[in-house]
């Protein structure tokens, strides 16, 4: 099922909880809404729920507008980060419960229930009651409970969140590979870019109410349109620093009083033509530390080495500049060190201070 | 420690952890002390003293100040009582005021108040709740007051007042319908306390929880039956329970809306009557010890039904075990 978002807005009161969001969902379509905490994109999930009642705009499901359809008569299901089992309840009940509101005869019901509870490896469990499972186990219970009923439309808050790392990694493959082998229209709630990269076909990024970004996990990794979408997008984060950039007999350097960086003309002539200060954004994996230094390098110390196992993660000071880059564990470096570093300028990105939009993508 | 002993458990001496089972002991008694405490001076030691009393003759007419003159006439109280004319009338009567005031108001109304309020704006949910509130922490004496104003006879009466602009008939309801009004007195108030706990174990229902009920395709009336209340059950059971015990020792209001009246013992409850016969003769004899007989037989009646409610109800499976191992 398409679901189509024009121009929603959910305020309570004076508090802006989304404003003026315009998102085109395909049929079929996984998409994250993707923010940091308070940017509304639960806001939004519990308004395509019917749990909220939309201020302003207009939601579709397929053709149909849904603004003022009861969250019963919309056919989703939904999972949330609590699990929201009923504790009163059986595995079986809390699984068979949307069908039983359905009137679904208690011979379908059984068999209805006992398939999904299968998919999902739970079938021994059915017995058990909500506080007797392990949170792996509670949440299969709750994916079982919003695909038993076949619903049009998927959407997940935060499911995850309360599973350790190693479960969370299972999961978020199972649920993936479930949703497009059953092809129901996801909308997929995280503050956790890991999970959005992984999971989704295009990404809703959201700040403090506002749709930052929409698009494939590539694109905003490789081309963000806002300074809070490649700060957000992308672990560790990208590092960003003031710069000038400046046009020499067609070559364009960007500048710091302690860095002087060439740039391509394709990545350096819209920020030299911008004028005055401009952010430059660029990644820890487009950082490397040079065995044999050269003009093409700038050399600065070691301030601290984090081991993160596969690689160390290095905070290296030039001047009043940090820099987070990756290295070999087995390079060894320690903090003090003098290091040079090659910076891979292609991958450059330009941003402008004042409206924090790219200068290089629009 | 034999437990440890069988174990191998050496590194352990056996004299310390005595001590330490001892100590663990004073302290859980030690957190029990103020309860404790206040279970026996205020509860325990009066139902002592009010059992001797009832094994007495202790009466105004023959009080002295010299208390020996008052004779231990063991159970000669209770057989008086249980040859009472009034006394099987006074039980049924408070048989009925108690189950048809706690299924009516204390539990009903208060269930539903409590519903209604949770589901419609939050600030307005506030209000009614408040109002609800009113006659409980009004005095009983200007409550009953106040209710005695409106019901009394034309022309004194505001309901009679409009019974007369209305041209109907008048009435004086206190004699007609004693019962109906000794009730709702008593219920108005009763609302309340259930109110106040179902309201907060509503609330206390995780939103997603609720949420998660409408996804899954139920109504607003659906939700209730089938997520609300099992899950309030506990103080369901608990308000059942304690209003049943409150309304058996209340009388207040209906000694000052009725006195028991009209006529002879229409509206009497059994803790009325132990009031009157041990505090309030009417003949100007205040009867202690007899009075303290009916009192015994209250607080006997009152402990049989908190255990048969606790075992009925199974409250030893809604509590869950404490997670604290020891202290």
């Amino acid at each position: 099922m398409k679901v189509t978002i024009d121009n929603l807005s959910k305020k309570f009161g004076e508090v802006v909880g989304v404003e003026n969001l315009t998102l085109h969902i395909e049929d079929g379509e996984f998409v994250a809404f993707l923010g940091p905490s308070g940017c509304g994109k639960t806001t939004t999930l519990l308004t395509l729920a019917g749990i909220y009642k939309p201020t302003d705009g207009v939601i579709r499901f397929g053709e149909r507008v849904v603004n003022t359809v009861q969250p019963k008569d919309r056919n989703i299901g939904m999972v949330f980060q609590s699990y929201a089992l009923y504790p009163h309840m059986t595995v079986f009940q809390n699984i068979a419960y949307p069908l039983k509101l359905k009137k679904v005869s208690k011979a379908d019901q059984h068999d209805r229930v006992r398939q999904v509870a299968n998919v999902m490896g739970i079938g021994e469990l059915l017995d058990r009651r909500p506080g007797q499972l392990s949170g792996g186990q509670q949440q299969r219970v709750a994916l079982g409970r919003a695909l038993v009923k076949e619903p049009d439309v998927l959407l997940f808050d935060e499911p995850l969140s309360n599973l350790d790392a190693r479960l969370r990694l299972t999961m978020r493959g199972e649920i993936k590979h479930l949703q497009k082998d059953l092809g129901i229209t996801s909308i997929y709630v995280t503050h956790d870019q890991v999970e959005a990269m992984t999971m989704a076909d295009r990404i809703a990024v959201m700040s403090g109410g506002h749709l930052q970004a929409f698009d494939s996990p590539d694109e905003l990794y490789d081309r963000p349109k806002t300074q809070f979408v490649a700060g957000f997008v992308g672990n560790p984060p990208m590092n960003f620093v003031d710069v000038s950039v400046q046009a020499s007999n067609g070559r364009f350097f960007a500048e710091t009083e302690s860095l002087r960086l060439e740039v391509q003309k394709e990545r350096g002539a819209p920020p030299a033509s911008h004028g005055g200060p401009v952010v430059m954004g660029i990644r820890p994996e487009d950082i490397q530390i040079a065995s044999d230094p050269n003009n093409g390098t700038v050399s600065g110390e070691i301030f601290v080495v984090e081991p993160l196992g596969r690689e160390d993660l290095i905070d290296v000071r030039i001047g009043r500049h940090s820099f987070l880059l990756l290295a070999d564990t087995e390079d060894r470096h320690q903090a003090g060190e003098r290091v040079s570093l090659a910076f891979d300028m292609e991958q450059a990105q330009f941003f402008d201070p004042e409206t924090e939009k790219s200068l290089l993508w629009q | 420690m034999s437990e440890q002993a069988k174990t191998g458990d050496t590194t352990v001496p056996r004299s310390r952890g005595g001590s330490n089972a001892l100590k663990s002991y004073l302290g859980a008694y030690g957190f029990m002390a103020p309860a404790g405490i206040l279970v026996i001076v205020f509860f325990l030691i009066p139902v002592a003293i009010v059992l001797y009393l009832s094994l007495t003759n202790l009466a105004s007419s023959n009080f002295t100040s010299n208390l020996a003159i008052m004779e231990f006439i063991g159970l000669k109280n209770y057989q008086t009582l249980l040859n009472d004319q009034f006394a099987r009338k006074i039980f049924f009567n408070t048989i009925f005021y108690v189950l048809v005031t706690l299924s009516i108001f204390n539990v009903s109304l208060a269930l539903l108040v409590s519903l209604l309020t949770t589901h419609i704006d939050r600030s307005a949910g506030f209000v009614f709740r408040a109002l609800w509130i009113l006659p409980r922490i009004t005095s009983p004496v200007v409550y009953i007051l106040i209710w005695k104003r409106m019901i009394a006879e034309a022309p004194f009466g505001i309901i009679n007042q409009f019974n007369e602009a209305l041209g109907q008939p008048t009435y004086n309801y206190i004699s007609t319908n004693p019962w109906v009004f000794v009730v709702v007195v008593n219920g108005f108030i009763g609302v309340s306390f259930g109110m106040i706990i179902f309201t907060s174990a509503i609330e206390s229902i995780p939103r997603d929880l609720l949420n998660a009920s409408l996804v899954d395709g139920s109504s607003k009336l659906q939700r209730i039956r089938y997520v609300i209340m099992p899950l309030i059950r506990w103080p369901l059971l608990f308000v059942v329970t304690y209003q049943t015990l409150s309304l058996l020792t209340s009388f207040v209001e209906i000694q000052l809306l009725t006195d028991g009246g009209p006529g002879l013992y229409r509206t009497e409850v059994w803790s009325l009557t132990a009031y009157h016969r041990a505090l309030s003769n009417y003949f100007g004899n205040a009867q202690w010890g007899y009075g303290s007989a009916f009192a015994v037989l209250l607080v006997m009646i009152g402990v049989v039904l908190a255990v048969i409610y606790m075992r009925v109800f199974r409250f030893d499976e809604l509590i869950a075990e404490p997670r604290v191992e020891a202290l």
